[in-house]
């Protein structure tokens, strides 16, 4: 019902939310959220995108996350999945997906994962193009993403 | 203790985990920080500026005046940009 996972292979949308579906008897909304690489970073061109994280950590962060969320909205099932190692510009990077009896709830419930995900799960970025290659910085407009949900 | 070192952090100390023994007067994070520093030089206080990093106590974000032991693992690393 509850499922998070790392994993270096890509995922299939349409399996995923399938499979949410099923553990979900009596939804009437899924919510389903993908990242994607983009082509472009600080204005050069994204050859390809390393993502490392702390294994121990990365999974449990997670967990927290999602239970927190299930503390706010009435979640029926959610299910997050975010991929490590070296990626390609367009390719898929993270699922989050949540389905509820409301769509409100899986809308807010999936906003709110991405979010703390963002800033608080273990994972870092490190982007490598024609020019070389550089960590990404943390983004203010990320931490204030999160911040605004604080209650 | 076990500390391990992630991302930014990892590749400008050239160390991705090692397993110390402090003195027993390194009881906390930012003691252990300093010890550290002291003993390595100024690139490691350059790279473990509190302004700049995180770390984490057994897998949990801690702060820096967070109590910690010999059978501990510490992590530190630069703020998170999954997603």
């Amino acid at each position: 019902m509850f499922e998070v996972r790392v994993q270096q292979h890509d995922f299939s949308l349409e399996a995923e939310v399938n499979q949410l579906r099923q553990q979900a008897p009596g939804a009437g909304a899924v919510v389903a959220f993908v990242g994607l690489v983009r082509e472009l970073g600080e204005a050069r061109q994204i050859e390809q995108l390393v993502l490392e994280h702390y294994p121990q950590m990365t999974e449990n962060s997670l967990r927290q996350i999602v239970e927190e969320a299930r503390q706010r909205w009435p979640l029926l099932a959610a299910r997050v999945v975010h991929r490590v190692g070296a990626l390609t510009p367009a390719e898929q990077i993270v699922l989050v997906t949540t389905a509820t009896v409301h769509r409100h709830d899986a809308f807010a419930a999936a906003e709110f994962i991405m979010d703390f995900l963002k800033t608080s799960a273990p994972f870092w970025k490190k982007e490598q193009g024609v020019s070389g290659a550089h960590w990404i910085d943390a983004r203010d407009s990320d931490q204030r993403a999160r911040e605004r949900w604080q209650r | 203790m076990k500390i391990c070192y992630f991302a930014r952090v990892r590749e400008a100390l050239g160390l991705d985990h090692e397993l110390l023994q402090p003195p027993p007067q390194v009881d906390r994070v930012d003691r252990l920080m300093a010890h550290l520093i002291a003993a390595r030089g100024p690139l490691w206080a350059e790279v473990l500026d509190p302004e700049r990093i995180l770390v984490a106590v057994n897998q949990q974000i801690a702060a820096f005046d967070t109590p910690i032991g010999a059978d501990d693992e510490v992590a530190f690393f630069p703020p998170m940009t999954g997603g």
